[in-house]
């Protein structure tokens, strides 16, 4: 073994309490960083995919400006043939064709504005999670049935049920008036409220009767296996949009704004705090290392006597904390794990947590995992705030006189 | 009284005898305690302005509704009483604000668009200071009184329809009958306000043309009463329980709302565990330290125990030294808090992630709120837990035997 490193190694233990103690400092930090880290870092992929899979998708086809305003007449023409070449092209089936309307729907006993959108029903439920969220009755499967599946609270608060038939009262695409009856065949249960209030869809063929379509639509969903290939796919589907149509793709962060912001806010704010925790235990490291050289400049000046250079001093220092930095990361990180993969099994709760939970589409109880990213970025950011911190002890022997030194007591 | 004051000096003396130590430490402290109330300042600020505009975009403190209306928000869950009478008791009761007013689900149609909408039917005059329109800030006018026959809707809503100040639209909603009430409105204003889903939903007319359009007479489907703090309703509370019968249901903000009130509850609870785990990161350091201070003086107490000093006195000049350590670290750090909140209190701006902030359910301006309980309370828990974690080395330096002490050679 070298001998600095082993100077470095029987140095930390001199003062075996003050080793622990700094250790301490930055093991109660790494298993902190690291539980929240893998909390964080799980909920945020919970967040996007479950906000995303009713209905946004991981990309869309429109008409420009159509994200901004949704209005009826920027449509995108011949939505079914595009949507069908496009999975053709792309080889994949989880592309489907929409169209979207603002609607009363009327019950026997009650009235409500409600969205409404005109799906495939076959290709709607290879890209929405809506389909499988039937709690009552079944999905649509017919492009032409006059029929609706609508949400849990919107069924509740217009007294419908399956078989019940609903009134819908808008305007078509040219501003005309559209009205249509529809049974309803199927109540949705997302346990997301603004959906379950608010929408109901019907098949695309009957949508485009009813609203004078003339074969335009609003929207293709395109998704990807995951939300990781998605810019990937993004790319080859911009390269296959016919030349001439004045379509534009936009990917779910274009779609759903709020939702990588409420990230990214969570996030700023939680490294704030991190960075807080990583500069006390910076404190704590000076402390140490500071007082470890003052206590040993007796003992330096006589080596540097010896004719030891100041250079290597400071790097003895410098190994020392990188020691006790490691023995803080390691068992940091080790603790952490094992906290973290304990409630990836039970699970974890924060009380409130459940009105929380339904704002951002997330289940009340969550299961942190342990991934490469939670369980390194934090020890490493407390590890170098530690290393930081020593350079000013290490950088103090540079100015040391051997024979000032030797006097010291 | 004298032993104290002799403790007081020593302790005092002690802690400059190694000042770099000291001065880290205090450095440590005072970092820690700014990061506790500056951090909590902010998400307090945060949930102040999402509690606020929550409230305000209900809004009302105290609500008087239907037993049903809360479920099924229908204009067949009216008020049973009628609200010339129910107005009049309220405003015999001198409450801050109230205002009795109509709200229901219409559908909104210029001649190119449609949406769904929230339809107030509003006094203009008691709801002045009760919603969250900026009146400063309105194109055209907001209405008049609750015979205005015009409609004032939001900017945002007016871009998706198409429309503007002067032209018309027609509001579509039920009576109680279930039969389909319309109307051709012409829109008089247009508000903005702080979130765009206030601007997308809430569609403002007078609260008698409203009843007139829906047939519903005298009547209303919602009574407010504002207090003066969010915070505590409960005299308001009171107040309009003793006024109406049990025909209706009286509920606070926070049940309307659970959200918002989870929220609130939520961000107590946070506050204390963050002061607790800067505190514990803190600890640390401070035994530390006191681990150091009592080692290197093994001897000097072990002399001073000879000397008859009390070992109850050795534990207390331990123990002063820590206190000192830490009141001088709080002062430092809550002078830097405020220092450091002062000049942010006109607002910081963190637009760039509105629409995040606004599903969150908050504005893009965030107000740092320096509460004096929280303040308090990250200083008290630093006191008490400081003293806790200087117990053990205190203990520890009170209990060598002198003989010992003063013959360790290090």
């Amino acid at each position: 073994m070298n001998i600095i490193l082993r100077l470095a190694w029987r140095n930390i233990w001199r003062q075996p309490r003050r080793t622990w103690l700094t250790a301490g400092a930055m093991v109660f930090s790494n298993v902190l960083l690291v539980f929240m880290m893998s909390f964080q870092f799980g909920m945020y992929s919970l967040m996007i995919d479950n906000s995303l899979q009713a209905l946004t998708g991981h990309m869309q086809v429109q008409a420009p400006g159509y994200v901004d305003d949704q209005r009826m007449r920027q449509t995108v023409a011949d939505v079914g043939d595009l949507s069908r070449s496009l999975r053709e092209q792309l080889a994949s089936d989880t592309i489907a064709a929409r169209a979207q309307a603002f609607v009363l729907a009327s019950s026997d006993e009650r009235s409500y504005g409600i969205a409404i959108i005109g799906v495939e029903p076959h290709f709607e439920q290879k890209v929405s999670n809506i389909s499988g969220l039937v709690s009552k009755g079944r999905f649509l499967s017919e492009n032409d049935a006059a029929e609706i599946v609508v949400g849990a609270v919107l069924a509740r608060n217009l007294r419908v049920n399956i078989g019940d038939e609903l009134t819908i009262l808008g305007s078509g695409v040219d501003g005309s008036f559209a009205a249509a009856v529809v049974t309803v065949i199927g109540i949705f249960d997302s346990g997301v409220p603004d959906l379950d209030r608010t929408l109901a869809e019907i098949p695309l063929g009957l949508f485009n009767d009813v609203f004078y379509m003339e074969g335009a639509g609003h929207h293709v969903v395109v998704n990807a296996p995951t939300v990781d290939f998605a810019p990937a796919l993004q790319a080859e589907l911009e390269a296959l949009l016919p030349e001439d149509a004045d379509l534009v793709v936009h990917d779910w962060d274009r779609l759903l704004p709020g939702l990588k912001q409420a990230i990214q806010a969570d996030l700023s704010s939680s490294f704030f705090m991190y960075g807080v925790l990583a500069i006390l235990v910076a404190f704590s490291v000076l402390n140490t290392q500071l007082m470890s050289v003052l206590e040993r400049t007796h003992e330096f000046g006589i080596v540097m006597a010896l004719g030891l250079k100041p250079g290597r001093l400071g790097r003895l220092v410098m190994l020392e904390t990188v020691m006790i930095g490691l023995l803080g990361a390691v068992i940091g990180a080790l603790l952490g794990s094992i906290l973290t993969w304990y409630f990836s099994f039970s699970g974890f709760q924060i009380p409130g947590m459940e009105e929380m939970a339904i704002q951002f589409n997330l289940p009340a109880r969550l299961y942190p995992q342990v991934t490469a990213l939670s369980l390194l970025l934090g020890p490493g950011i407390v590890f170098v705030f530690s290393l930081l911190a020593a350079v000013y002890p290490a950088l103090r022997l540079r100015w040391l006189q051997p024979v000032d030194a030797m006097r010291a007591a | 009284m004298n032993t104290l004051r002799v403790l007081l000096m020593l302790a005092w003396r002690n802690l400059w005898r190694n000042h770099r130590r000291t001065f880290i430490m205090l450095a440590a402290i005072s970092v820690g305690v700014w990061a506790m109330i500056f951090m909590t300042a902010l998400t307090q600020g945060m949930v102040n302005e999402m509690v606020k505009d929550g409230v305000s975009a209900l809004p009302g403190h105290v609500q008087v509704h239907h037993p049903n209306y809360r479920d099924d928000p229908n204009i067949n869950n009216l008020i049973p009483m009628a609200d010339t009478e129910l107005s009049a008791k309220f405003a015999a009761a001198g409450f801050e604000q109230w205002a009795s007013r109509i709200k229901v689900p219409a559908v909104i149609t210029s001649e190119r668009e449609s949406r769904g909408v929230t339809l107030l039917g509003i006094d203009p005059n008691r709801e002045r200071d009760l919603t969250f329109v900026d009146y400063e800030d309105i194109d055209g006018r907001f209405l008049e009184d609750e015979a205005d026959k015009g409609v004032v809707i939001g900017r945002k809503l007016a871009e998706t329809l198409d429309t503007d100040v002067g032209k018309r639209i027609v509001i579509m909603s039920q009576d109680p009958k279930n039969d389909i009430a319309d109307r051709g409105f012409r829109v008089v204003g247009l508000f903005g306000a702080n979130m765009q889903s206030l601007e997308e939903t809430y569609v403002f007319a007078g609260k008698q043309t409203i009843q007139k359009l829906l047939s519903v007479g005298d009547h209303v489907t919602e009574l407010v009463a504002m207090g003066d703090d969010y915070r505590n309703v409960e005299p308001v509370y009171e107040k309009v329980v003793k006024l109406v019968d049990d025909s209706v249901v009286v509920n606070r903000w926070f049940e309307l709302d659970s959200y918002l009130g989870t929220m609130l509850r939520v961000m107590d609870g946070f506050v204390l565990i963050w002061v607790v785990v800067i505190f514990l990161a803190l600890s640390f350091g401070l035994v530390n330290t006191l681990v150091m201070a009592v080692f290197e003086r093994v001897r000097e107490i072990g002399l001073m125990l000879a000397l008859g000093m009390k070992p109850s006195s050795i534990l207390g000049q331990i123990i002063i030294e820590s206190m000192l350590l830490l009141v001088i670290g709080l002062a430092i750090g809550n002078v830097l808090a405020v220092a450091s909140i002062a000049p942010l209190n006109s607002g910081i701006d963190i637009s760039i992630v509105a629409e995040g902030m606004e599903m969150m359910g908050s504005a893009s301006v965030l107000y740092p709120q320096l509460r004096m309980e929280d303040v308090i309370l990250a200083n008290v828990v630093v006191l008490i837990l400081g003293f806790f974690a200087s117990l053990s080395p205190a203990w520890r330096a009170s209990r060598f035997q002198p003989i010992e002490a003063i013959t360790r050679v290090d």
